[in-house]
């Protein structure tokens, strides 16, 4: 009994575009979050559900190669980079998790505002991007 | 350099992390976890010791003035619990060098520990209501993987039940939130405190109050305490004994908090409501630990047993009895931890978990079976041990207000916890030794120096409760008067 | 308005309510996470519907919506997945070790 092979030609093919598409969006998502609706952990999840999709479309190994990256660390990193900030205005004397923010003149973006809130929401989507991926490893590997 | 207090929260998040990249290096992971406990407990001695000269010490999270930003509140009620708790995770993480297994501690153990410090600490020391309820999740879902790490059946059994169970109070406690903020509109516990004497404790006000109350006995373990036995029987015995030591004190401390700082008008709900539970709580505390045969279920009762009583000091209200619970908690946490401790170590030595089917222990582990008889003698109040100063100052809050049947039934329950423990002590230490010294295990060392840390710390904090009078007393007068608390937060910058 | 998002939310907690105290694993997550949209409604709700403008100072004026209970229910966003997923995984590796997923099986201990 021959076992039918799933042609997934349509899901690699669009696949190859569309993650390119969702990561931007990702990325769109994690910057504006300061001062429109977004931010740090919608921005992980959408950039989570990029990878997912790259796991999906291909099989882990492939996945594996290309990023290799243990998303455990990556959660980790995650959570030390946004406790580090609250914790690094400790340093700086003020109360825990002060944030602060001054205009720099960049040379292709202008006048930009940067922050240290933006460091924490990249902690935060780095910690979400890897626990999500963690879970959908970890259950995928596991059953069949 | 108020942002002292904001440590015992931060800086075991941060070592845990630290920890998870030194995944294989286990020893290395050992020594990192135990020098971060030890100097959490010392930041706590400091910071208790500021708080009786500089009054309570408030941290405004990122500056933002209250009632607007979220901020930590530290008065000696909180620190004296997170002392204690340090001091006990301390000990306890010493028990688990050499119960726990290489195994598992590569498994992420010591982090996730942390983590549930952590969230113990940041429940503590938070004065903000939603914060309370992120640092609760924060215990939460740590105890949830410490209780299933290891994965035998009767782990993975016990803790769903445990964990659909806390997720619904976890949600309980978002409802009653959101009802709070929908009348008062605001999350600040001092200013919710303004805000609720202002308006008067109506039915409103009231029927919140019960919802904050049943969500809280549910983490506590007040009444409906369903869950708790089958839970803490489970665990290995490391982590049964952070839970049994930890995870109740804080719904207690919860109920305490709320029910002197915020609902604290009528006395129907915070007396007489709470006397209730607690009363029916010991008697069926009372009934669970004499009935069962399982060394693990006996001392899981006790917990039970313990929050009751500590639940009386409350119901009963006045500033004596707070003082005895404040002395009763510190203890229990301490005595709870040796408990679990020391049935642990039984069930390791003798492989078999019930009481008749152990005996003659003292030949074969002579000082395992005294310090069994000292915990014995410290939960069931005998002094000098330090049971005996809790019950002495609930006992006379209760005859001070006249609360005759709670005091009746907190001096049974400790007849019924002196029997029950004898009745363990009795039947596996003394008795025919049954294991003969060949076949005996080794006690390991680094099973036996907790246990005896924990029974000179019980010895200790009986012997030196005059040396503790100053911190309990300040912690019960805030707890009594909570225009002290609201003046500390609302009133400005100092 | 509100009392259209309250019905809303009782019969959110109905359904919660009944598939919770079923005998299937799965069914009780299902019914968590269905009180957990149940719940998160309640905070938006508490904050007042439809009765501000855009709580960001330069862009309207007043009276501006309230922007806490948006944050609050960020934050239990957040805290009800990292749960659910956990329970999630939890429920499946029970069903792999012990065979069942009927909570009746799962009684307890017999000495009981």
């Amino acid at each position: 009994m021959k076992t039918l092979k799933i042609n997934d030609v349509i899901l690699r093919t669009i696949s190859r575009i569309v993650v390119f598409i969702i990561l931007t969006f990702g990325v769109y998502l994690f910057l504006s979050g300061h001062n429109t609706p977004g931010g740090g952990f919608i921005g992980g999840l959408v950039l989570a559900s990029a990878i997912v999709l790259l796991y999906l479309s291909t099989d882990i190994e492939t996945v594996q190669k290309s990023l290799p990256l243990d998303f455990k660390y990556v959660a980790a990193v995650g959570v030390l980079l946004a406790t580090a900030t609250g914790f690094g205005s400790i340093l700086f004397g003020v109360p825990f998790m002060s944030q602060t923010f001054a205009y720099f003149d960049l040379p292709i973006f202008g006048v930009t505002e940067l922050t240290t809130v933006t460091i924490f929401e990249a902690g935060v989507a780095l910690t979400v991007v890897g626990v999500l991926v963690t879970i959908i490893l970890s259950i995928s590997e596991d059953g069949g | 350099m108020n942002n002292l207090i904001v440590l015992p929260l931060i800086i075991p998040i941060m070592v845990g992390i630290i920890l998870v990249f030194l995944r294989p290096y286990v020893k290395l992971q050992r020594a990192i976890s135990l020098i971060t406990m030890i100097g959490i407990a010392v930041v706590s001695i400091f910071t208790l010791n500021r708080i009786q000269t500089d009054g309570i010490i408030r941290l405004d999270f990122a500056g933002w003035q209250p009632p607007f930003g979220i901020l930590f509140v530290a008065d000696s009620f909180a620190m004296l619990l997170v002392l204690t708790a340090s001091i006990v995770t301390a000990i306890c993480l010493i028990h688990a060098f050499s119960s726990i297994g290489e195994r598992h501690e590569k498994m992420y153990f010591y982090p996730f520990v942390l983590f549930l410090v952590a969230g113990v600490n940041g429940s503590f020391l938070t004065g903000d209501l939603f914060n309370l309820f992120v640092c609760f999740e924060v215990m939460l879902l740590a105890s949830y993987v410490l209780i299933t790490l290891g994965g035998t059946k009767p782990q993975l059994r016990e803790s769903i039940k445990y964990v659909v169970i806390n997720i619904l109070a976890s949600w309980f406690f978002l409802v009653a939130l959101a009802y709070l903020y929908g009348t008062v509109g605001t999350l600040n516990m001092a200013h919710i405190s303004e805000r609720v004497a202002e308006a008067g404790q109506g039915p409103l006000l009231t029927t919140i109050s019960i919802l904050f109350l049943i969500v809280f006995s549910l983490k506590a373990g007040l009444l409906l305490f369903f869950w708790l036995p089958g839970s803490y029987s489970v665990p290995p015995t490391a982590v049964a004994a952070l839970f049994g030591a930890l995870l109740t004190k804080v719904g207690i401390y919860a109920l305490f908090r709320t029910f002197t700082l915020i609902f604290y008008h009528d006395p129907l709900i915070s007396q007489t409501l709470i006397g209730i539970m607690a009363g029916i709580t010991l008697i069926v505390g009372c009934i669970g630990a004499i009935a069962f045969k399982d060394v693990r279920l006996i001392v899981s009762y006790n917990v039970v047993i313990a929050v009751g009583f500590i639940l009386i000091g409350l119901a009963v209200g006045t500033e004596t009895s707070i003082a005895g619970s404040i002395y009763y908690i510190i203890h229990d946490m301490i005595a709870k931890a040796m408990l679990f401790l020391l049935a642990g170590t039984m069930i390791y030595l003798t492989g078999k978990s019930k009481i008749d089917e152990m005996s003659g222990l003292i030949r074969n582990y002579p000082l395992f079976g005294w310090m069994f008889f000292l915990v014995t003698c410290s939960l069931a109040g005998i002094p000098p041990l330090s049971g005996f100063v809790g019950k002495i100052l609930v006992g006379q809050g209760a005859i001070e207000s006249g609360s005759y049947v709670l005091l009746t039934l907190a001096f049974l329950s400790s007849i019924v916890v002196l029997y029950s423990l004898l009745r363990i002590f009795l039947n596996t230490i003394f008795g025919e030794t049954i294991i003969s010294l060949e076949d005996e295990k080794p006690m390991k060392m680094g099973m036996i120096i907790p246990i005896v840390l924990l029974g000179i710390a019980t010895i200790s904090l009986g012997l030196g409760a005059e040396f503790l009078s100053g911190y309990v007393a300040d912690a019960a007068h805030t707890l009594s008067n909570p225009s002290v608390y609201i003046d500390a937060v609302m009133g400005g910058d100092k | 308005m509100e009392t259209l998002i309250i019905m809303l939310i009782g019969i959110l907690v109905a359904v919660a309510t009944y598939l919770i105290l079923s005998r299937n694993i799965i069914r009780i997550i299902l019914g968590t996470a269905v009180f957990s949209h149940a719940v998160h409604l309640l905070i938006l709700t508490m904050g007042g519907l439809k009765q501000g403008n855009v709580p960001l100072l330069k862009e309207a004026d007043a009276p501006y919506a309230d922007a806490l209970p948006q944050a609050l229910i960020l934050t239990a966003i957040v805290i009800s997945f990292a749960v659910t997923a956990f329970i999630l995984v939890l429920a499946y590796r029970t069903y792999q070790d012990v065979g069942t997923e009927d909570l009746d099986e799962l009684r307890g201990a017999k000495n009981e």
